[in-house]
């Protein structure tokens, strides 16, 4: 069989799904943005919510999500996602509403908001994607920074005794009574990347329960941060996110 | 039954990362010497034993990659 034979639309697999724009990401190459970005694209579109989605986009490398996502999106002030989120919902609460942010966002200048809308139990979806650095501007120290990890103002590596201890917001917010499904992915791996999608996936679903906030937090590499190869990257993050961040569900809502 | 596969890449989107070529079972994608035209060495077919599982269009950050796949 040759390649023209295989290359019709009935052997079509795979392609990129349409709720996602062609414009080209201005992310980095091997970013786990860009497949986190995908995956939501591909929930969206495969529960058939296109036109029912409103999504806010975060200040930070994932800054333009506006342009990649095509669905409604209105852009927050640094860290101010979930706020407006909430508002989104409040006002129109048939509409599925999630937010986009990276941990500078989510766990650092927007840690109140993120706490209190998680503690109101807002029916919205957060979509967290942490890389334990600044990635936009530069590579700076965040508040998820592992110990001992260089950064661009940790050049000696991350001390606790100066630093401090690095941040577990999703363990906080899991706690938070207004949560209903906490969990916690990586998308490095095929098998990996499947089941985070299976994860957004359920987070959307039960926002339609209104029974809270859906939390997903996507543990991802930033080789430009930590100055490694794609690959290379990668195989950090395994080695040394994935220890501190362990993958799986925080919380899932008891079976009835 | 035994399936197969092949991709089609969109060379002009890919950056070349080469976190594709890490989930290949098949061993038959490879990052390039031929450059696109934003100077990134992109991905190419090296083999022909695709057998269409999408793990490399799964993995990929930019969606630059179209799997197909024919039964045989």
């Amino acid at each position: 069989m040759t390649r023209e034979e295989i290359i019709k639309p009935e052997n079509l697999v795979y392609s990129k799904t349409k709720v996602l724009t062609d414009t080209v990401m201005h992310y980095c190459p091997g970013c786990g943005h860009g497949t986190t970005h995908r995956l939501v694209a591909e929930v969206i579109d495969e529960m058939g919510i296109q036109s029912e989605t409103l999504g806010v986009a975060p200040v930070g490398c994932a800054v333009l999500a506006y342009n990649y996502f095509d669905v409604d999106i209105a852009e927050a002030a640094h860290g101010r996602a979930p706020a407006l989120a909430t508002a989104m919902k409040r006002l129109r609460p048939e509409k599925f509403v999630f937010t986009y942010q990276g941990d500078g966002d989510l766990a650092a200048i927007g840690t109140g908001e993120t706490i209190h809308a998680c503690n109101r139990g807002e029916n919205i979806t957060i979509i967290f994607v942490n890389n334990g650095i600044y990635g936009m501007t530069g590579g700076q120290m965040a508040p998820t920074t592992l110990e001992g990890m260089v950064t661009a103002t940790s050049p000696y590596g991350r001390e606790q005794q100066f630093n401090g201890h690095p941040l577990k917001i999703t363990e906080l917010v899991a706690q938070l009574p207004g949560t209903y499904y906490v969990t916690r992915q990586a998308v490095y791996t095929p098998a990996l990347v499947r089941r985070a999608k299976k994860a957004i996936r359920q987070a959307f679903e039960y926002q339609k329960l209104n029974k809270g906030v859906t939390f997903v937090e996507i543990v991802s590499n930033c080789n430009s941060g930590w100055k490694m190869s794609p690959v290379k990257a990668n195989e950090w993050l395994e080695e040394n996110m994935l220890p501190f961040y362990p993958l799986g569900d925080l919380k899932v809502p008891e079976k009835e | 039954m035994a399936f197969k596969g092949t991709i089609v890449i969109d060379t002009e989107g890919c950056k070349g990362c080469g976190v594709c070529v890490t989930g290949c079972p098949q061993k038959c994608i490879a990052l390039g010497k031929k450059a696109n035209k934003k100077g990134y060495n992109h991905l190419e077919i090296i083999a022909d034993t695709c057998i269409g599982c999408a793990n490399c269009a799964i993995l990929c950050p930019d969606g630059v990659i179209e799997v197909y796949r024919a039964k045989v």
